[in-house]
């Protein structure tokens, strides 16, 4: 037995080693793809102006390293109010819908409750079917959110898809707790925030993560409802940034030339680094979480 | 016994009793429901303009009846046929390219023995994914600039000439495509090794003590242990054909490249939006919602019948 087992070895190794040099070469690689469009960015904007434009930037160092351009961003008006804006949205819509998502959850994890079905239901026919674009324009400018920061927060509470993520969680925990719990007297209000919040902690994480990135990314409904400069959020701002620059480019001629009192490569570098940076510090913290808040709760409802 | 709460329905307790031992939880949904109602489903009484001739003075309700005229229109209109058609193009593009790249990672990563490096590369292969497609965007025109960005470097390294790329008609689609790829294979991965883990060792030691080689487990256990994920995530791929990311093409796309990179959301912004053809753009949006509708239920019903779980 044992040598049968030893003998199989050492003929597969050769290819089991072919098979394991291919696995780290190509991992990598999928690492290296992942990384080098961001660190490149990154580098440009430690780096100086003249470098950045002479080219000299191709790795992920910085050439003539210098924060003047987080200086400028950091100065800019519109930087600052546009990133104040994306802050509000993403941490009062976050919050809300969080909030909201949760009482959903779980008035539609309670099967027995009169009203549930027809609710979940109602959800889910939003996945389908929704009145598409000029309708649902028409309906937030009549509510008066045109301009409004509340466009951006409002109509977008409760997404179906982490409704169900999350009532799938909560309906595959034991019932028994609650069970138990309220038999001993406890009210719907401990029942709902002392027994069942600790419990659906990983699938709030996850939908914690999930709205502050849709939240912080928001880029289309803004265009839709805001307009007012001192209302964009930095999505937009950021858009704004790369086409003047993107027109300059089509227009053929000189870019260098053209881009004379634009903001220059680096100030833009440094805007993409300030309006990512929170959720890359955000995101591989919780990562175990929305893993298994999404293959717990995954699709069926 | 004599107290017990009713919370839940029994066959004799009356309705109302019920709704009353739970108004906390009643109470609790009023804003969810304002809002789903307000949002989702007040907007789908305006899809009437479709068929009407929306005038601003009169509103939606008091606006003339014009039946299917804005849908003759739409089926005759050049730049919504361009729209559907590159809509089509760059989802087969996608459903082509995109959809085999996570399952092959998965594989890759799935076979990594070295723990810490597996989790750092899955960890960094999500980055991506939570950038917007407006910094997706900036990264990729930063990529293919003029003078500064690596690819024009490696072409006139190559002895060929710098182009501005996202202004050519000829590799807009190919950008684009490979943007999503970029932005969504990393995250593709997790449903794939999720399923993976699924998979019964004991079936691997079967197939190496019968002599099978990396190769030939891979093509024997682990592809037919994921087999029901791939077909639910192709069929529902399928189901989504006229769903684009409105918000990825317009990060990328400028005039100059409308030809074939102009897809049915940023058609509609435009016209809608932009240029006021309400009615038309409502239709245009009906259109779209109504197949897309039918093409997701029936990829479902597929998935279904194929005996694996359904998308709901």
């Amino acid at each position: 037995m044992v040598s049968r087992k030893r003998s199989k070895g050492i003929r597969v190794a050769n290819s089991e080693r072919v098979y394991d040099v291919f696995v780290y070469i190509m991992i990598t690689l999928l690492g290296v793809i992942c990384l080098y469009p961001y660190l490149n960015v990154m580098a440009k904007s430690f780096s100086g102006a003249e470098e950045v434009l002479s080219g000299k930037v191709m790795g992920i160092l910085p050439k003539g390293f210098n924060l003047e351009a987080y200086a400028m961003t950091i100065k800019s008006e519109r930087f600052v109010r546009s990133a104040g804006n994306t802050v509000f949205i993403t941490v009062v819509g976050t919050l809300l819908n969080v909030m909201l998502t949760y009482f959903v959850a779980y008035a539609t994890s309670r099967k027995r409750l009169p009203g549930s079905k027809l609710i979940m239901t109602l959800y889910i026919i939003t996945m389908m079917f929704s009145g598409g674009m000029v309708p649902t324009y028409f309906v937030i400018i009549n509510a008066g959110l045109r301009n409004s920061l509340w466009s951006l927060i409002l109509p977008g509470l409760v997404v179906p898809y982490n409704l169900i993520l999350m009532r799938n969680y909560m309906a595959a925990l034991p019932g028994e707790l609650e069970e138990s719990a309220s038999i001993d007297g406890a009210s719907q209000w401990t029942v709902m925030f002392r027994i069942l919040l600790p419990l659906t902690l990983p699938s709030i994480a996850t939908i914690v993560l999930f709205c502050a990135v849709s939240q912080w990314n928001s880029y289309f409904n803004a265009l839709l409802y805001i307009d007012d400069r001192s209302k964009t959020v930095l999505q937009q701002y950021i858009r704004e940034l790369l086409a003047s620059v993107g027109d300059a480019e089509k227009n053929g001629g000189d870019v260098r030339e053209m881009m004379h009192g634009m903001p220059t490569e680096t100030v833009r570098a440094a805007c993409v680094v300030c309006a990512t940076l929170p959720i890359l510090c955000l995101y591989p913290f919780l990562q175990k979480y929305y893993i298994k808040g999404m293959t717990l709760g995954a699709v069926k409802g | 016994m004599a107290k017990k709460k009713v919370l839940y329905r029994e066959r004799t307790t009356p309705l109302w009793q019920v709704i009353m031992a739970n108004w906390q939880i009643y109470l609790l949904l009023i804003p969810a429901l304002v809002i789903l109602i307000w949002f989702r489903y007040i907007p789908m009484y305006g899809i009437q303009i479709a068929f009407k001739d929306y005038n601003i003075v009169k509103g939606i309700a008091g606006s003339d009846w014009v039946g299917l005229k804005y849908f003759e229109k739409l089926l005759k209109n050049s730049m919504f046929l361009r729209a559907l058609r590159n809509t089509l193009i760059l989802n087969l593009y996608n459903f082509l390219f995109q959809t085999p790249m996570p399952i092959f990672f998965a594989v890759l990563i799935d076979s990594c023995k070295c723990l810490w490096y597996k989790k750092t590369i899955q960890t960094v292969s999500y980055l991506p994914h939570f950038l917007s497609w407006v910094i997706v965007g900036a990264l990729f025109s930063n990529l293919l600039a003029l003078d500064t960005g690596i690819v024009n470097r490696i072409v006139t390294m190559l002895g060929g000439e710098q182009r501005v790329w996202l202004s050519s008609e000829d590799c807009f689609r190919g950008i684009v495509t490979f943007a999503d790829i970029w932005k969504s294979t990393g995250w593709g991965t997790i449903v794939y090794l999720a399923a993976m883990t699924g998979i019964d060792p004991s079936l691997y030691e079967a197939a190496s003590i019968d002599g099978a080689g990396r190769w030939q487990r891979i093509w024997h256990v682990t592809l037919p242990g994921i087999r029901a994920t791939i077909a639910v995530i192709l069929i529902m791929r399928a189901g989504g054909a006229l769903v684009n990311d409105v918000e990825m093409v317009l990060a990328l796309y400028s005039p100059t490249v409308y030809e074939v990179g102009d897809v049915l959301g940023t058609y509609m912004y435009r016209t809608g939006i932009g240029n006021m053809k309400y009615s038309l753009t409502a239709a245009a949006g009906l259109f779209t919602s109504v197949i897309g509708m039918i093409l997701m239920i029936g990829a479902d019903r597929i998935s279904n019948k194929m005996g694996e779980r359904g998308i709901w």
